[in-house]
């Protein structure tokens, strides 16, 4: 399925299954779930090399949502895509359910167990480095939060992959600007995070992450890219996004909508659904 | 049910006291919002260290604080502190004799269903087998705030972990005898004893209560300090009792109910039982969830304390 038009309608309706997932479990990170909704859905839906009917292929594309607590947009997606049944998302977060609020890899999909920051980009580049090992094509993605970076394992996997050369190993970072307690550049500052990125030798490429024509762009250039340097795509997003009241507001890192501001979150996306499926119609 | 939670107790108390005390600082790693500590970080900018997500780095900037005279209360997850940070908290707080207050917050299964990323019982097991560092769990608000006026004073490092939520009050007010390393009698009872530690002493005291109906005297210990241990009396507890359960949110090895053994088994061997969390991921749902599902309960605890006497 490679239709713009088609992802932003997959998108859509990511965000309105998680936002159902948190609302029913009165828990989850809605915010860090909505901003990185849309990368999810490239991901998913056009650039990994992926069979949901054979999860244990050996030559799949290898992804680790680093960021485990955006864990409601990824069970939403997998489900989806047929790992498991779309009605289990309804045990999420429920007595004796697998779908916990990290991912958990117990679920057909999830290659590994994540939820304490700053583990991801290690475990990719040990994936990276066997693929290169055993002369593999397949490539390894892993997502991360932007306040994650403070956690020192990052660099050092950092310094690992470009040690290593590993231009099979791609890296997203979900820059919404925002952690639990407030603005990064407050709570511990980035910037220059492009600089610091390809200072430890990795190519870094811009992208508006919450568009989907861009990020596919932007995917397709990293991995069309000939030189031996791993891949950071630094996504700029918007924590909440498609909710307005949602949008940008450090508060939304993990509340649970009340039964007003849930009604009005559905009905905000319905209505962005509507104009997404007319203009398939018109097409 | 109280409302107040054993953490907002130690922001309380911390905001107290820092007003006066301008060497009190107290860091987060993105964490004041879950440590209740937003209003401390507000009142006092200047007694307030924020490190972003990187507990390891948390905790050796609390250690070189503490070096140069200042008194570092780090507070963050119990889950992150123990595990990710333990090798500075071995050597730059525990080696080094730092005087850094650890406060693990959410402690145990309070995450509930986020996963085993974010329980810990882990802890005490680490925590213990590190020399120079005291483990302190208390019981409830009262304690926690008898806990922090004997904390103030004491120069060194120590590791205390609270829950997330409110807990049920053991005690009615402060009117009592608290002393770090003392273990408290609850309720006397020469039949059997329950040690008990944190949010488990409840537990422990609705049973033994449910347990007198049955004309059984069953004694509870409120460990209220892990380390040091208060050796003598388990010992006095196994010599008048006979039979010895502990209680505790972690897991069954390592734990409260290992260090209990340790010193039964070497002064007065008695028949024991240990309830923790078994050794597996422990299963999803809230905390209340999990601990009945493990027999951390009164009604089991009143099972197992009549088939010990059996
Ligand atoms: C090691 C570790 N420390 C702390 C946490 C608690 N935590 C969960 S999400 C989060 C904030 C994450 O912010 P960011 O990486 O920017 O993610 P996003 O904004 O995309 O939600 C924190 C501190 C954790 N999960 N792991
Ligand atoms: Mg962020």
């Amino acid at each position: 399925m490679n239709d713009v038009l088609d992802l932003k309608i997959k998108a859509t309706q990511i965000r309105l299954d998680l936002i159902n997932m948190i609302y029913e479990s009165k828990s989850g990170h809605i915010g860090g779930s909505l901003s990185s909704a849309d990368i999810l859905t490239v991901l998913y839906y056009n650039v990994m090399n992926i069979d949901p009917n054979n999860p244990n292929w050996e030559e799949r594309d290898r992804f680790i949502l680093s960021k485990g607590h955006s864990v409601e947009a990824y069970y939403s997606v997998l489900a989806d895509k047929g790992y498991f049944p779309k009605e289990e998302l309804k045990t999420y977060c429920k007595f004796g359910t697998r779908l916990i609020g990290h991912p958990n890899n117990k679920i057909p999909g999830i290659e590994m167990n994540t939820g304490a920051l700053g583990h991801g980009l290690s475990i990719a580049v040990g994936m990276a480095l066997g693929a290169k090992m055993d002369n593999k094509s397949f490539r390894v993605f892993t997502l991360m939060g932007d306040g994650e970076l403070a956690e020192g394992s990052n660099w050092e996997a950092a310094m690992a992959a470009s040690h290593y050369k590993l231009n099979n190993l791609i890296g997203i970072v979900d820059r919404n600007k925002l952690q639990i307690s407030g603005n990064t550049e407050e709570v511990m500052s980035l910037e220059p995070l492009e600089d610091k990125w390809k200072s430890f030798g990795w190519d870094v490429l811009t992208t508006d992450g919450n568009d989907i024509e861009k990020l596919i762009d932007t995917f397709n250039a990293a991995i069309a890219s000939a030189n031996d340097k791993p891949k950071l795509i630094l996504a700029y997003t918007t924590k909440g996004k498609g909710v307005k009241f949602i949008e940008n507001k450090a508060n939304w890192h993990h509340r649970v909508p009340t039964e007003e501001e849930y009604k009005a979150a559905i009905s905000e996306l319905q209505e962005l659904m509507e104009v997404y499926l007319n203009e398939q119609n018109i097409k | 049910m109280n409302k107040i939670s054993n953490k907002e107790v130690i922001s309380d108390v911390l905001s107290r006291v820092a007003g006066v005390d301008k060497d009190i600082i107290v860091l987060a790693s993105d964490s004041r919002g879950s440590a209740s500590m937003t209003s401390f970080a507000e009142k006092y900018p200047q007694q307030f260290v924020e490190v972003g997500i990187a507990e390891q780095n948390l905790v050796g900037i609390a250690a070189g604080l503490a070096s140069v005279g200042k008194k570092p209360f780090i507070t963050s997850p119990a889950c992150f502190l123990t595990m990710r940070s333990i090798e500075q908290v071995k050597l730059d707080v525990a080696y080094s004799q730092m005087n850094v207050k650890i406060v693990g917050i959410s402690g145990g299964v309070s995450y509930g269903a986020l996963g085993m990323s974010h329980h810990s019982l882990q802890d005490i097991a680490v925590m213990r087998a590190i020399p120079g560092i005291s483990i302190i769990i208390p019981a409830d608000r009262y304690e926690t705030e008898k806990m922090m006026s004997s904390l103030l004073d004491y120069e060194g490092p120590v590791y205390v972990r609270v829950g997330r939520n409110p807990v049920e009050d053991v005690y009615s007010d402060l009117n009592y005898n608290y002393e770090i390393g003392k273990a408290i009698v609850m309720r006397q009872g020469n039949d059997i004893t329950i040690i008990a530690t944190g949010e488990t002493v409840k537990i422990a005291v609705d049973a033994s209560d449910k347990l007198k109906e049955e004309g059984i005297g069953c004694r509870v210990l409120n460990m209220h300090t892990i380390k040091p241990l208060d050796e003598e009396a388990i010992i006095k507890a196994a010599h008048e009792t006979g039979r010895i359960i502990t209680i505790e949110e972690h897991s069954i090895f390592g734990g409260l109910g290992a260090a209990v053994a340790e010193v039964v088994v070497q002064n007065k061997p008695v028949p024991m039982k240990i309830l923790g969390i078994p050794d597996e991921p422990a299963i999803a749902g809230n905390s209340k969830q999990i601990f009945d599902y493990y027999g951390l309960s009164v009604s089991n605890l009143y099972n197992v304390s009549m088939s010990l006497l059996k």
